[in-house]
């Protein structure tokens, strides 16, 4: 069944921007593009979040140093995709290394602030950074080169990219979870000090996990530069993180499509009613308090009755 | 560089983090008793604010104002609490930084209807509008003086509070070992309700008093937030005691790293660089700061549960 609704989604994202043209909704692909970029760093926050229940709220950081390193390799003349956008990775990675080393030092409440407050570190560091245009943020010229006689700068192409990106994410977030490792992670939110008795070392396999989801969402951050071409400090802003954490609420936490599900709700909604008020935040703001607290499992968890998820808990 | 520059820095410093003191006083004192993360608490500053410029405004006094906007907030604090905050004690901390978030997401937009998206202005009394002679060769403005003063009070007088009164005593047993003060037979719901009320009021004197010298706007909440953040995660959540040493040493270190690391870099490197990194440097010298003392002492300064 879920394998069958999977399949139908993924046809019908693969025939959108074909029917896209004839219908003449041209402008909903570059939209479009946007919801799975948002998809995918939901997705990467889904990882740490719903299933090894660290609740960092400072995911926006390495979505923003994705976004960064883009654009500042691209004004070195970097513009190949094959290069900056591995590079996004590394250097979200190990911005995540260092963040994650200290952070999952903490636990709870500490874990939630320290994350936090090192993401609004990287925003003014940001902000400070006067050579590649501090609160100004940075242009790009052109999309990254990707070669093979295509161009990112066709919205239609720039789409599938993302697509493949996305599906890619959700295939190696499935192969994570079912591995051993993936079992581990989730043990260890459950009962870190059972996992630890048994003789796991816990605090490795969450830095793992933290390092990889800052690496995918850095790569996410990679294809907003690439969407808008244009980044700015505000990318890593923790109304961001929040925004993320959101998505995964609002989709629900810890199930593999949450993120994705996430993303559309919140992005779709956030485009329907901003024609009619300036004041779109207001409505998900109210959304996301009767989420919280009458339907504390999600989107996902509403549609699921059999399955009883811990989900989230004290990080 | 003179000693008295320094020393108006210093104060400086200090008039900053005893204002971040009422904030993270607050924070500090729902996360020990209630175990729950507000993030609301910066969008009750940025009510108390808009309430104390509307008062000023209309009546044309800032003394009247304050007060008022104090009582304002706090009522809109307990019933957010009876609301809404009440319902969250017992979830996990994402579902209270989540149902927080969105109450920050409702305040913003409701004080952009009520107020308009622009800035508005609140002037501070005339008698406190211009400088004073502290000693001779010395002046100083003495708008930022009474800040330092009534901070100084507030911070003293909720020293007596939570350490030589009964509520205090109740608070702190709330704080030290909840179930156990249930069982003790203290109306914990009431406490509840009053803490989270009188952590309102705290914040609107924050933002009345500091609206003045800093914009009385949209979002004005989110930011100072993180810092009480910092400050009470330095401190050890849950301690009065380490909000107060958490406020002044943030205060101090973000207010003299601001004039001082950009004077320090220019004397060690090019002046291009002091002007292109100092800034950024200044600003991330505080969450340098927690990263230490969290590496050092993973749960602040002063852990108030054992």
């Amino acid at each position: 069944m879920q394998r069958a609704l999977t399949l139908a989604a993924l046809a019908l994202a693969i025939a959108f921007p074909m029917a896209a043209v004839p219908l003449d909704l041209d402008f909903y692909i570059g939209f479009a593009s946007r919801v799975m970029i948002y998809a995918i760093a939901a997705t990467s926050l889904n990882l740490i979040l719903g299933y090894g229940g660290m609740v960092s709220f400072g995911h926006a950081a390495f979505f923003g140093t994705g976004a960064y390193v883009v654009a500042i390799a691209m004004t070195h003349g970097i513009d190949s995709l094959w290069v900056s956008w591995p590079l996004a990775m590394l250097v979200s990675g190990i911005v995540a290394l260092g963040i994650g080393a200290i952070s999952l030092r903490t636990r709870g409440v500490y874990f939630i602030m320290i994350t936090l407050a090192f993401a609004q570190m990287m925003f003014f560091v940001f902000i400070g950074l006067k050579a590649y245009g501090g609160e100004e943020g940075l242009n790009m010229p052109h999309r990254s080169v990707i070669g093979l006689g295509l161009n990112l700068k066709n919205d239609a192409t720039f789409y599938y990219v993302v697509l493949t990106v996305l599906v890619a994410t959700l295939y190696l977030l499935r192969r994570l979870i079912d591995a051993r490792f993936g079992r581990v992670v989730e043990a260890i939110r459950e009962n870190e000090a059972r996992m630890e008795t048994i003789g796991f070392s816990t605090y490795r396999y969450k830095l793992t996990c933290f390092v990889i989801a800052g690496m995918v969402c850095g790569l996410a951050g990679a294809l907003i530069a690439n969407q808008t071409r244009y980044v700015n400090p505000n990318l890593m802003h923790w109304i961001v993180s929040g925004d993320m954490m959101i998505m995964i609420i609002l989709g629900g936490l810890g199930y593999r499509f949450g993120g994705v599900l996430g993303a559309i709700v919140m992005l779709v909604l956030d485009e329907a009613i901003s024609p009619y008020t300036t004041y779109s935040k207001i409505v998900i703001g109210f959304v996301l308090l009767a989420v919280v607290l009458f339907a504390p499992r999600g989107l996902a968890g509403l549609f699921d009755r059999k399955r009883v998820r811990a989900g989230g808990g004290h990080g | 560089m003179s000693g008295l520059f320094l020393f108006e820095q210093a104060l400086n410093g200090l008039q900053f983090g005893l204002m971040l003191f009422l904030l993270a006083a607050g924070l500090t004192l729902v996360f020990g008793i209630m175990d729950t993360i507000n993030l609301a608490h910066g969008s009750l500053y940025m009510l108390g604010a808009y309430i104390a410029a509307t008062i000023a405004q209309a009546t044309g006094s800032f003394v009247m104002a304050v007060p008022l906007a104090l009582i304002a907030t706090a009522v809109i604090g307990m019933l957010l609490e009876l609301a809404v905050l009440r319902r969250l004690y017992t979830r996990d901390h994402m579902s209270q930084v989540l149902a927080t978030f969105a109450l920050i997401l409702i305040a913003n937009d409701s004080v952009r209807m009520i107020w308009g998206p622009q800035p508005i202005s609140l002037n501070p009394p005339a008698a406190l509008s211009g400088p004073i002679d502290l000693f001779p060769g010395m002046t100083y403005s003495s708008y930022r003086l009474a800040i330092i003063v009534v901070g100084l009070a507030v911070a003293a007088l909720l020293y007596l509070l939570v350490t030589r009164t009964r509520t205090g005593m109740l608070v702190r047993a709330g704080a030290s070992n909840r179930e156990m003060a249930t069982a003790m037979g203290t109306n914990i719901k009431l406490l509840f309700t009053c803490v989270f009320g009188f952590g309102a009021a705290l914040c609107a004197l924050a933002g009345a008093m500091l609206g003045p010298i800093l914009a009385v706007q949209v979002g004005m909440g989110e930011d100072i937030l993180i810092l009480a953040f910092v400050v009470i995660v330095i401190g050890g959540i849950g301690s009065i005691r380490g909000a107060l040493v958490g406020s002044l040493l943030v205060g101090l270190v973000d207010t003299m790293g601001r004039t001082f690391l950009p004077m320090i870099l220019r004397e060690v490197f090019s002046p291009q660089v002091a002007s292109n990194a100092g800034p950024a440097l200044a600003s991330i010298l505080i969450y340098v700061l927690m990263a230490a003392v969290l590496f050092w002492k993973p749960q602040g300064l002063f852990p108030a549960r054992g």
